[in-house]
């Protein structure tokens, strides 16, 4: 009973110093972190309840086919298996942006369109003949799918390797930074367009590429984060009490190197659905008719000039699109920018 | 400093190695049958896919297609870019100097934007100016390049119909060009216009130049700008700073002379590899903007599934990244003197 209360009590001292933490102090006083994390929330909001907010159509992709269903109503009731299957592992199909037609010329957000399973309203217009809002509601998810994925396994592979290069030093460092040196002195972007132009376009393709790229930087923070770490006379002392080699990377120098890792990887979530928006503007990162938003607003470099009446005619294919990036850009760096400042060990303020 | 360029280019064989096996290693995820379709330009090729398969070697172990590739690779063969439908060197000599001339011209826009603006920021802490500067630094900062390049065209072009479109000419241009072309002396359309005294094709480059230009310097300045600002705030708090203003200097002096002087000692490494960034090809903006440089043919490249267009292209920008970042690090002990490199 004592023992309970007392770890109770323990686990509540342990919440609450992470909310007034001194980096928590500092970001919960900053306006643009404030911001920026309410963008962050609507985008994350946004990607998770993606089905809910753009229901898979009766005709345009296959996602209720693949979901075993014929009307779009069944995603709505949360008693139904659909429900849970569309918003936690929607099939591929789901990600396919919905054509309504096959028109090159955009139509403006709310007209409406005849189509076989009757007249639709696009909210935001279409593009190539494909639902814009489906694509940017469908392409936040992508971008959190993506973001997501490569971080941990940048995460994953840049932790692992860098504490294995400043833990053992020797000849293993050598090699892995001379490694390391190379990736870092090519300029990124350039190797994923390479990367993904040989493998193919696809999801999964794109990831690896920024996979494959990504994780050197984080390595070389981790190595020299271990280097500083092992120095120190915990670590010693751990080692004296008899704690193995695995145990005292993971324990006791990973953790105490994370804090510089954190602010990076919050600030290349935001950035990573970005580039690879660009690659897909390019044509090389994402298959034709993927919901992204680097294809949707790559629709838009067409219908640049507005007809000889209307100079504006087509001003909804590139405005949507380009919102929902720059809003995008902009939460993730705020939020971003603030955690790293809060982190920052040097800034006193 | 010999030795420190000595090693420093001794770098580049290595990284063209890494790169060269990289991507022939990536080419045997595919079959030998997808990896011909990157060396068929016709119909009647496609037809003999075994035969290519052939003549190639696609068919080989890795360590043999590699030292096929290092065999042509050492004659100065590149091979042949089919999205350019030329030798691969020949499209990197016809390409590159417009990508130069890009360069040239974001160089100047870029470079005193960023340190004017960044140093109105950093003398005048917490003001008007400054706060402007910041935000304005995240707000471009934070616009990727192919969204302020399509923003541009679409207000610029499309609305205000006061820029031209995409492309290095207009049409009319185009037609003159092809009856009666410019001399090719340096390769950049302006200058060699301007060496020809062809004042009409020498303004329209320029004309098509502005919007590129302007994506260039909006999307990288924002580095600049808070890097500038930055050390011209820590400049100014220095003692030499305030001896300066003690021996009765005019505040123009102390903060032009004395303090941006210093504070500019690390603006200029951010703008070297800017620069580097620049001759590397500015991929996006060259595509949105229809720039005939090597950014917009090694996207194009990548786009058509172009293997010995993207070899060459990467390649290029391996060479170009190690050399440009020496030159920087070279640049940057010429300029300070506290920095040598032993």
């Amino acid at each position: 009973m004592a023992a309970t209360a007392r770890a109770a009590s323990l686990a509540q001292e342990k919440r609450e110093t992470f909310w007034t933490s001194r980096a928590m102090r500092r970001l919960r006083r900053n306006k643009l972190a404030w911001v920026g994390f309410v963008l962050v929330l609507l985008f994350t909001l946004t990607a998770a309840f993606a089905p809910l907010i753009a229901p898979p159509p009766k005709v345009g992709n296959n996602c209720l086919r693949d979901l075993g269903v014929s009307e779009p109503a069944a995603v709505y009731n949360p008693l139904g298996g659909t429900f849970w299957r569309v918003l936690l592992v929607p099939p591929a199909s789901c990600y396919q942006i919905t054509r309504i037609n096959f028109r090159p010329e955009p139509s403006p957000p709310l007209q409406s369109i005849q189509t076989e399973a009757g007249p639709v309203r696009p909210l935001l217009g279409t593009a190539n003949g494909y639902d814009v809002w489906y694509g940017l509601v469908w392409g936040t998810r992508t971008a959190f799918k993506l973001a997501l994925t490569v971080v941990f396994f940048q995460l994953l592979i840049g932790i692992t390797l860098g504490a294995i290069s400043g833990y053992f030093g020797g000849w293993t460092d050598n090699l892995l930074q001379r490694f390391i040196e190379i990736i870092l002195s090519f300029p990124g972007l350039v190797l994923v367009i390479v990367i993904t132009a040989i493998l193919g376009p696809s999801l999964t393709n794109v990831m690896i590429a920024f996979i494959v790229v990504g994780w050197a930087g984080y390595a070389r923070i981790i190595r020299g984060d271990v280097l500083k770490v092992r120095a120190l006379e915990f670590v010693d002392g751990a080692r004296a009490l008899g704690a193995s080699d695995l145990r005292l990377i993971l324990r006791h120098i990973i953790p105490n190197a994370l804090t510089t890792i954190t602010a990076i990887a919050v600030l290349d979530l935001g950035a990573l659905p970005l580039s690879a928006a660009a690659l897909s503007f390019l044509g090389i990162g994402l298959p034709v008719g993927f919901a992204d938003w680097g294809q949707i607003i790559s629709f838009a470099r067409a219908w640049i000039q507005g007809t000889a009446e209307n100079r504006l005619a087509y001003w909804y294919v590139s405005f949507y699109p380009a919102l929902v990036i720059i809003l995008f850009g902009l939460g993730w760096n705020l939020l971003g920018s603030a955690v790293r400042d809060a982190l920052d060990p040097r800034d006193n303020s | 400093m010999f030795a420190f360029i000595v090693r420093r280019l001794l770098f580049l064989p290595v990284v063209i190695f890494v790169l060269s096996v990289l991507i022939v290693a990536l080419l045997q995820f595919l079959t030998p049958e997808q990896r011909a379709a990157a060396y068929i330009r016709s119909d009647n090729q496609a037809r003999n896919l075994p035969l290519i398969i052939k003549q190639y070697g696609l068919d080989q172990p890795f360590y043999v297609q590699y030292w096929n590739w290092v065999k042509q690779a050492a004659q100065g063969n590149l091979g042949f870019s089919k999205s350019s439908n030329k030798p691969v060197w020949d499209t990197i000599k016809e390409r590159f100097p417009s990508t130069v001339e890009l360069a040239l011209y974001s160089l100047i826009p870029l470079i005193g934007f960023g340190v004017w603006l960044g140093t109105l920021a950093g003398l005048n802490k917490n003001k008007f100016i400054d706060q402007f500067a910041r935000v304005f630094a995240v707000v471009t900062g934070n616009i990727p390049t192919f969204v302020m390049g399509i923003i541009l065209l679409v207000v610029f072009y499309g609305l205000l119909g006061i820029a031209p479109g995409p492309g290095q000419l207009s049409p009319e241009s185009q037609i003159n060009q092809m009856i009666n072309p410019v001399p090719r002396v340096t390769g950049m359309l302006s200058i060699d216009a301007l060496l020809a005294g062809n004042w009409p094709i020498f303004w329209d480059v320029i004309r098509h130049l502005i919007l590129p230009v302007i994506t260039l310097t909006t999307v990288l300045n924002a580095g600049l700008i808070m890097v500038t600002r930055g050390s011209m705030i820590e400049a100014l708090s220095q003692d030499y700073v305030r001896t300066a203003k003690a021996k009765g200097l005019s505040e123009r002096a102390v903060n032009l002379k004395h303090a941006r002087r210093n504070a500019l000692l690390p603006v200029a490494t951010i703008a070297g590899f800017q620069v580097a960034g620049l001759l590397g090809g500015a991929v996006i903006t060259e595509t949105i903007f229809g720039w005939p440089g090597i950014g917009s043919w090694g996207a194009d490249a990548a786009a058509r599934f172009d293997v010995p267009g993207i070899l060459g292209f990467a390649l290029l920008i391996g060479v170009i990244t190690v050399v440009m970042n020496l030159v920087v690090d070279i640049m940057y002990a010429a300029i300070d003197p506290r920095v040598r490199f032993d």
